[in-house]
């Protein structure tokens, strides 16, 4: 599955040239209804999901969320003869009708199917439960517990947010947006083999890429973790997210020091400040609430909220490692 | 029930306000709870009622709320619990993030984060719910109890929270508020009103907290300068549980047996309580004391009215530095009111609420060893002069008193 899916990432762009009549279904992306299941629109040509349909191009994200360490493979739909926008370096502007897929894959099983659809109204986030013998996924609009192996052999209750919880983390200024793809945090030749298909008006001009999650130790530390902190805390913690009333600002473009937690005090953190006074006490990460939050699991404290359920030691290792360097 | 109210309705506005098609949804306790009330309030349209039957709902995961004027009603706070002692994900028991939403009759019980949050939910009332944490004061319980944050119509009425380890009762960043009929009880702060305008805390009954009720304005928050609130009618009696909140919180600082506290803010009145038993102070008046950098920010209280009220037995334990020459200097106890000397004093005028004592410090962030605690005789309250701009109405608006009767 995973070489089949980096043989589609390379093909990714170039599948959008063919010009075929798209097997996607349109009116179920832009209709009113919640399809019952992820079949019912049409993205893929196969019951597994990995041959994906015409119009729909696999993408990878430099940085991307951790989720429990799930493969993700992402996927974006454009209907016929439309285009995304480039917005500079950040997120592509997506006309309404296109769609993004997101499929969490944990070793040869699918667990769920994500999708954004672009609707008249505005975007609506819908999860998706494959079955046991992967060849179906099921609308959970309440969401579900899937027991699971992680990666590293943990054996966890993973949880499939529900239709609200899937806004928690897609809410600005409260309304439904997709998190991603921004410029800054994409290939650029995939950006580029996108817009020679005539699927994006032009190539963004990004000035500060970010890291290759995998190839992080050739990057710059600070780089490594506003990247990670970006993909992972700033959906919410930003102006207009659901954790605005934190004041802490976790966006990759955000430069002020206090807005990105360094020496700045916590509001309304509970116990989730430990025994800490400042979010980030630079030089000293083990004194630092972020870090306390980002290796807990006890609810209450563990941040994110959703999505995790155990603790990522690479990104706590790189977020550590920049605290430390901080003066 | 609802639509039979609906139909029989004489007030033509309630009819316009309630869509046609409103509907009850029943959500009965039993076997898939969890996803059975989820769903419900997901696939609730405006208008429509949750209706949740009596009894006891274990839950895994927190609930949330983001359709608007949408009510979720059980058959009584102790009688429809939802229980959250296995909660494995989410930060909160419920939260609602659409507007005109009501909540009421039902309770929710050892949440591990906050027990409901309502956040950008404008217009929300509270009514008849209870948020407890069973075991007691702990560390290890949520911090807020009923939290409803960035919301402009706040109405929280007959509510009953304890344990929280934070604030029971938490109105943050918001305006236009009433808490009012309300029981805080073993909690670190029993009601916390922060960085929030037009409030009314009135007729609460606010005991064995750590601090009975507070009101800041603190610095680096995305909404700031707090103030015009009115403390009245309030019973705040024997704040005496230890401060059990993590240390790096605001409320950490909090003095155990504090009645009520305000911090920095501009124009409160605390009017009419009745106060006992609250070994440090009955009412203290402060200026925020931790450093800071926001420009935006003034740390010192301003127009503060202390009118009327009635004290028992306060300031006999205080939780202060020098504890025991204080008590030998002012006789055995302090007097119920402490200012820290920053900012302007607070007012009160002739009658034994003036009856106060200062610590006189040189400056905001001083060191309390700096203190030169002396007896201080609170100036006479001046009314606001004829052709001042008058302040806004405090509390919640008034239509949505409408909601406590349907």
């Amino acid at each position: 599955m995973k070489v089949l899916f980096a043989a589609l990432m390379l093909a990714g762009a170039a599948v959008t040239t063919a010009a075929p009549p798209s097997g996607v279904r349109d009116a179920a992306v832009i209709g009113s209804a919640f399809p019952a299941t992820l079949a019912e629109f049409g993205f893929f040509n196969d019951a597994s999901a990995s041959r994906p349909a015409v119009g729909v191009t696999p993408y990878r994200l430099n940085t991307p969320l951790w989720s429990d360490g799930a493969d993700k493979h992402r996927f974006l739909y454009l209907p016929p003869g439309a285009r995304a926008v480039a917005q500079g370096e950040g997120l592509l502007e997506l006309p309404v009708g296109a769609a993004l897929i997101k499929t969490f894959v944990f070793g040869p099983r699918k667990v769920e199917t994500r999708v954004l659809l672009h609707r008249a109204e505005g975007w609506v986030a819908l999860p998706y439960q494959w079955n046991e013998a992967q060849t179906e996924a099921r609308l959970v609009i309440a969401g579900a517990r899937v027991s699971l192996t992680t990666p590293t052999g943990q054996a966890i209750s993973y949880a499939i947010p529900n239709k609200n919880q899937c806004k928690e983390c897609h809410a600005l200024a409260g309304a439904v947006v997709p998190i991603g793809p921004k410029a800054r945090n994409l290939d650029a030749a995939w950006l580029t083999a996108l817009h020679r298909a005539g699927r994006l008006d032009t190539i963004p001009v990004v000035a500060r890429r970010v890291p290759v999650w995998e190839q992080r130790a050739k990057a710059p530390i600070a780089a490594a973790a506003r990247g990670y902190l970006d993909a992972n805390c700033a959906h919410c913690h930003n102006p207009a997210g659901s954790a605005s009333n934190s004041g802490l600002d976790l966006r990759w473009e955000q430069s002020d020091r206090a807005a990105i937690g360094i020496a700045k005090r916590p509001v309304a953190a509970g116990r989730g400040a430990g025994t800490f006074e400042y979010d980030i006490a630079p030089g000293d990460p083990e004194h630092s609430i972020l870090l306390y939050r980002m290796r807990s699991l006890e609810g209450g404290v563990a941040m994110p909220e959703l999505g995790r359920a155990t603790v990522d030691e690479a990104g706590v290792a790189t977020v550590r490692a920049w605290i430390a360097s901080l003066r | 029930m609802r639509m039979t109210r609906t139909l029989i309705a004489p007030a033509l506005a309630l009819a316009i306000a309630t869509p046609l098609h409103a509907k009850t949804i029943e959500v009965a306790a039993g076997d898939g709870a969890q996803t059975r009330l989820q769903e419900a309030l997901i696939v609730a349209q405006p208008g429509d009622v949750v209706s949740i039957g009596a009894g006891r709902f274990a839950l895994t995961d927190g609930l949330s709320l983001d359709v608007a004027n949408v009510t979720v009603r059980g058959a009584g706070m102790e009688a429809t619990v939802l229980d959250f002692t296995t909660q494995q994900g989410a930060g909160e028991g419920l939260l609602v993030t659409s507007d005109d939403v009501t909540l009421r009759d039902f309770a929710i019980e050892n949440p591990h984060g906050d027990g409901i949050k309502s956040k950008g939910a404008d217009r929300i009332v509270y009514y008849r719910t209870r948020v407890t944490w069973t075991g007691g004061p702990k560390e290890t319980n949520g911090a807020y109890g009923i939290y409803p944050v960035e919301s402009t119509g706040v109405l929280i009425d007959g509510v009953k929270v304890s344990g929280a380890s934070d604030a029971g009762i938490y109105v943050g960043q918001s305006k236009d508020i009433t808490i009012r009929n309300s029981i805080a009880e073993g909690n670190v702060a029993g009601i916390e009103i922060e960085n929030s305008r037009n409030a009314l805390v009135l007729s609460n009954y606010v005991t064995r907290n750590t601090g009975g009720i507070l009101v800041f304005d603190l610095p680096a928050l995305p909404v700031m300068g707090g103030g015009n609130v009115m403390v009245g009618g309030n019973l705040v009696v024997g704040n005496d549980t230890p401060n059990f909140a993590p240390k790096g919180n605001i409320v950490a600082s909090v003095r155990r047996g504090t009645g009520i506290m305000v911090m920095a803010n501009d124009h409160v009145e605390v009017i009419a309580n009745q106060l006992d038993a609250n070994p440090t102070a009955q009412i203290m008046v402060i200026t925020y004391p931790l450093p800071f950098t926001d420009q935006r920010y003034n740390p010192v209280p301003r127009q503060i009215m202390l009118v009327a009220n009635s004290f028992g037995r306060g300031g006999y334990d205080p939780q202060l530095p020098g504890a025991p020459a204080l008590l030998a200097a002012f006789g055995g106890s302090l007097p119920p009111i402490l200012w820290d000397g920053l900012g302007e004093p607070p007012q009160a005028g002739k009658s034994a609420n003036a009856n106060a004592w200062s610590l006189n410090l040189p400056k905001q962030g001083a060191d309390p060893a700096q203190a030169r605690p002396a007896p201080f005789h609170l100036p006479d309250w001046v009314p606001t002069p004829p052709g001042a701009a008058p302040l806004p109405r405090k509390g919640a608006p008034e239509a949505l008193d409408a909601r406590l009767n349907l």
